[in-house]
Order: C-alpha cells, then sequence, then structure tokens
C-alpha cells in the first residue's frame, strides 16, 4: 500500500516531481480516484472540486515544464478543513448555518499556499463550528477513523486528520483551539502541528475562541510539516494577533539541531484516566529519546487539573460572542418563517446551529453575563496566567516537554454522548492552547485493538524549529507513518 | 462563584438571542449544570495578586496606514446574502 502515490510523503512526491518522474495531473488523479474509491466509508469531505484541483495542477505541470517550479509544494494535493477560506468554494464550517455560505476571498493560508504553487483540495469536514472531539458534532455527517470505521477520527479536524491517513489528500491544513489538530492526528496515525499561537495568520479563518485558535499543518512525516509551517507562517497586518518573528528554514533545521536535548516528562499528564497501552507507548518513545543521549527530566504543571475548567469559561465566552454575527441578516440561514427582526435572529439562530454550539453560546454568555463575569471569566483568566506559568517555569529547565496527546486511542462513535466526558478528552492538548505554546503530535504506536497512537511534544513559544528537530529525532527513526489503514 | 441552580436558562437564552424548544432547556440545564459543577474546582486555585491573561502574547496599538484599498465587488459582497434588491440586503422591518 505505501507504494501507492497517494500515501507518499511531500518531500519524496516533491523529488519525483522535480524529476519528472510524475506530473501533477498523474498525482492529483490518483488522490481523486482514492478519494472516490474509499470516501464513501470514511466520510472526510463535505465537498470537493475535481474539475478545478485538475486545472491547478495542470497549472503546476506548466510551470515546472517551463522551468518556473515554485518549490516543494508546487503540484502537491492539499485539503483544506472547512472553516478556512477558499475563493469561489463552500465554507459552511459543518453547519446548517453557512449550509450554502460561498467564500468571495482566500485566507491568507490559502492564499500562500497557492502562491507555493500547492493543489488546492476539497473541504474537510469537521465538528460544528470546530466545537468537538470527535467530528460527531458536524451538521452533515460523522468521519470515521480510517484504521476502524466504528471509531471515531477525533476533532474538531477529523475530516483533515482522516483524509490523510486515508490517502485522499498528501496533506491537510486543520485548526487548532483545544487540541483540534493534535487529537485527531493522534487518533488517525499522522502527524499534526498546532503553531505559537500568533505565528500563523487566522484572516479568513472562522473564528471560534480568539485568543486560542491557530492554523496548523496534518502530514505524514514531521519533514513534511517543517515544509508545510514554511508555506503558511508569517506577519499579516490582516490579523491584529499575527506576530512579528524572525521565521528560520524550518527544514534545514531538522539537520542542523541534534541536540541531545533536555526534555521534561511532567507527572500530571501520566495519572489517573491514562490508557496503559497509550501510557507504555509514550514510554518506549521517551526512552528512544534516552538512548540518543537526551536528559531526561521529572518537571511539574501544578495547575494542570484546572485546565479543562478555564479552557470551557474562556473558549466558550469567546465562542459566544465570536458566534454573535450569525444572525440571519447579511449572510448564513435565515429562517422562513419570522415575524419581525428579533425574532428573526432567534428563529434564524436556533434552526442554524446544532446542540453543541447552542450549548457552548449558552455557557458562554452564562459565565460573561452581568454578575458572574469576574467569578468565571476573570477568575478563569487568571488561572490561564498560572497555567502558562507553569509551562514557562518548566522551560527553565528543559528543551520541551513529552505528553501523551491523548489519555484513549480513538472511541467508537456514540461512546462519549455526554457533553463534559467529551470535554474531558482534551485533558492533555487544551494547556498548550491557554498558554499560547507549540504543540506536535507524532505517531508512537498502536493499541493491540490496532488503533493509532500518538505522543504530544510541546516547545517553547516560537521556537518550532527546535521542537520540529526534537520530534523528527524520534519520527525519522520510525516508520509508524508506514502502517497504512485497510480500506 | 455560583452555585449551578442560578443558571437561568430562559435568561440566557434571551441574551444569546437563541429560541430554545422546552426540551432543549430541560436538557441544557442539565447538562450546564454538570459542566459548571467541574468548573467550580476553580475556586480550590488562590488568585490573589495574579494579572489576568486575555492573549498569551498580547500585541498592542496595530497601527495601519490609512490608504484606501479596494475591497470587495458589490456582487461579491452580496452573494450570501439571504435576501437582496438593488445592491441591498432587505431585512424584515425594523420601525413601527
Amino acid at each position: 500500500m505505501s507504494s501507492e502515490l497517494f500515501n507518499k510523503p511531500i518531500s519524496e512526491l516533491a523529488a519525483l516531481l522535480e524529476a519528472k518522474t510524475i506530473t501533477s495531473v498523474e498525482l492529483t488523479q490518483a488522490v481523486i480516484a482514492r478519494t472516490q474509491t474509499v470516501d464513501e466509508r470514511v466520510k472526510a469531505f463535505n465537498s470537493y472540486d475535481t474539475a478545478d484541483a485538475l486545472a491547478q495542477a495542470a497549472a503546476s505541470d506548466a510551470r515546472r515544464a517551463a522551468g518556473q517550479s515554485l518549490g516543494a509544494l508546487d503540484g502537491i494535493p492539499i485539503g483544506i478543513k472547512d472553516v478556512i477560506a477558499v475563493t469561489g468554494q463552500p465554507l459552511t464550517a459543518s453547519s446548517k448555518m453557512l449550509a450554502n455560505f460561498v467564500s468571495p476571498y482566500d485566507a491568507t493560508v490559502t492564499q500562500k499556499l497557492k502562491n507555493a504553487g500547492a493543489v488546492i483540495w476539497g473541504r474537510l469536514n469537521l465538528d460544528e463550528f470546530a466545537m468537538g472531539s470527535s467530528t460527531e458534532n458536524s451538521a452533515f455527517h460523522t468521519t470515521r477513523n480510517p484504521y476502524n470505521l466504528d471509531c471515531v477520527p477525533g476533532g474538531s479536524s477529523g475530516g483533515s486528520a482522516a483524509a490523510l491517513a486515508a490517502g485522499e489528500a498528501i496533506a491537510t491544513l486543520g485548526s487548532d483551539t483545544g487540541g483540534s489538530i493534535r487529537q485527531p492526528a493522534a487518533l488517525c496515525n499522522v502527524v499534526g502541528l498546532k503553531p505559537t499561537y500568533g505565528l500563523v495568520s487566522r484572516f479568513g479563518l472562522i473564528a471560534f475562541a480568539s485568543s486560542l485558535d491557530q492554523i496548523g499543518p496534518f502530514t505524514r512525516t514531521v519533514e513534511d510539516a517543517a515544509i508545510l509551517l514554511q508555506a503558511i507562517v508569517g506577519h499579516d497586518e490582516r490579523d491584529s494577533t499575527s506576530f512579528k518573528t524572525e521565521i528560520p528554514d524550518y527544514r534545514a533545521a531538522l539537520k542542523t539541531k541534534k541536540g541531545p536535548w533536555k526534555l521534561g516528562i511532567p507527572k500530571e499528564y501520566f495519572g489517573e484516566g491514562l490508557d496503559p497501552e497509550v501510557a507504555a507507548a509514550v514510554q518506549k518513545a521517551i526512552d528512544y529519546y534516552k538512548s540518543l543521549g537526551c536528559e531526561i527530566r521529572p518537571v511539574s504543571l501544578p495547575h494542570t487539573e484546572y485546565g479543562v475548567g478555564v479552557y470551557y469559561i474562556i473558549a466558550t465566552a469567546e465562542c459566544s460572542s465570536n458566534l454573535s454575527r450569525y444572525d440571519g441578516i447579511r449572510y448564513g440561514h435565515r429562517s422562513a418563517d419570522a415575524n419581525d427582526i428579533v425574532d428573526l435572529y432567534f428563529k434564524s439562530r436556533a434552526e442554524g446551529f446544532g446542540p453543541e454550539v447552542k450549548r457552548r453560546i449558552i455557557l458562554g454568555t452564562y459565565v460573561l453575563s452581568s454578575g458572574y463575569y469576574d467569578a468565571y471569566y476573570l477568575r478563569a483568566q487568571k488561572v490561564r496566567t498560572l497555567i502558562r506559568q507553569d509551562f514557562l517555569n518548566a522551560y527553565n529547565e528543559v528543551d520541551a516537554i513529552i505528553t501523551p496527546t491523548t489519555p484513549t486511542p480513538a472511541f467508537k462513535r456514540g461512546a462519549k454522548a455526554d457533553p463534559l466526558a467529551m470535554y474531558l478528552c482534551d485533558v492533555y492538548t487544551i494547556g498548550v492552547n491557554l498558554a499560547g505554546l507549540p504543540g506536535i503530535s507524532v505517531p508512537c504506536g498502536f493499541s493491540s485493538g490496532g488503533l493509532p497512537i500518538g505522543m504530544q511534544l510541546i516547545g517553547q513559544p516560537f521556537k518550532e524549529a527546535d521542537l520540529l528537530a526534537i520530534a523528527n529525532a524520534y519520527d525519522s527513526a520510525h516508520d509508524w507513518a508506514k502502517r497504512t489503514p485497510n480500506l | 462563584m455560583s452555585v449551578p441552580e442560578d443558571l437561568n436558562i430562559d435568561r440566557i437564552a434571551n441574551l444569546a438571542r437563541i429560541a430554545l424548544t422546552p426540551e432543549e432547556k430541560a436538557k441544557f440545564s442539565a447538562q450546564l449544570a454538570d459542566v459548571l459543577t467541574n468548573i467550580e474546582k476553580l475556586k480550590q486555585v488562590d488568585v490573589t495578586g495574579v494579572e489576568p491573561t486575555a492573549h498569551a502574547f498580547p500585541v498592542y496599538n496595530v497601527w495601519a496606514e490609512d490608504v484606501a484599498q479596494s475591497g470587495l465587488s458589490v456582487e461579491d459582497a452580496l452573494r450570501n446574502a439571504p435576501a437582496k434588491r438593488d445592491n441591498m440586503i432587505v431585512v424584515p422591518k425594523v420601525v413601527e
């Protein structure tokens, strides 16, 4: 299976394209054919436009024939989570609210990928408005885990992870507010990177929780993550939280940064609720780092247990504000049977939003409402400071932190019907968003039931080059990603 | 910090401008009480003298040059409007 074009990493395909062994049209056709064969079962896509993808591929081949190739991504089909705008394509957020919305402009990351010659391919499913950890909250359909179709792929970027694992794209983009890239990456045996808050522009990303959201890549290898990150980073004046910082050559850093590193193991991430098989797989990865000469040190992140509570105050507060724009007036669903303008707001929002989105808007409205703001929102922001300080203290002693990405491998569809149980899935990934740090999930094994396991490496702010080099030291010496699903 | 029984679902749904069915009200009230009970844990943390964090890496005073730039065409801007006429969005009557 691994010899198929659609299962190869960007690094290998770029070399084949450059040597003119294959064309982008051939590669794109292989990805399209694969998608048409398996997506009926995987259900990773909300929509795709084969004619548009093939036209982009033909343009890439013409550039290359003329000696004007744009680099490693030129001609590579990349899937996009359906919360990131692509001109002229649907942008639904997997919500009835935006079922018929068509993007009038490109997100900055989309424009950057186009500038790099990538073939923009398909709209990938998610939990509605990126709220969830299983893709079961999509208003359209539930994406399946390619390794076991009865299990969830994780979420909210479940479509992005599943499509890549199933060979329906060569890489994908997702967004991560509390783990929405790293958690599905772990559950689907792919690499998922959430960059430092402010490194990647969010212009053209549908907002969920603005102090937490970041866009990032899903790839088959850490090297591919470096390639794709390079293409999407950079200051953007259209995102006022975009950070001005020097951008290194991430792919070159994989070779130049050699360690040995000091790696921290936080005891709070290895306690109650952690599946023994996940613990064992992550421990084996830690042992590998030790064999490379890395110093493994215990560190403490004492406020970890408050992360989920802080997150569900801050994220819901911000979402209740961000989603107030969906009022049935300028765009999105408008109720057909409203009596007046106020009734139109109430009914359009009632009909357009699904249950999880309503729950979060209600909770967010409550924690911000008069009389409760100090008790909930302000207190959560203060505890957020303590969580962030925990990480910064740890970085006085270590270069990076290793944890499991998720407490368990993929769970069965329908297994977590209770919202609180679902929220607790994100316990290991949430702290990274609250502290604004970069985090990457790297495949590190399989359960006895054949389900993927991921480890999370957490780096220092804006030091993605170091984080990727540390992750690559493990990833380039293991081949979990080559174990593709039987579909 | 409040006790979860304080959650007046009608008041909150009204502030959020979402019409909820009686079934949704009952279900959400129970589920949100669960979540709020979990959140109560935050009361245990001593936050005396701790500054709140709104953004992990705050960027202050972002200025842009005051230069006119072309935006969306009228056609593009109205493309997703639920109802439109004569280059305008049609809305229900807002004055009595």
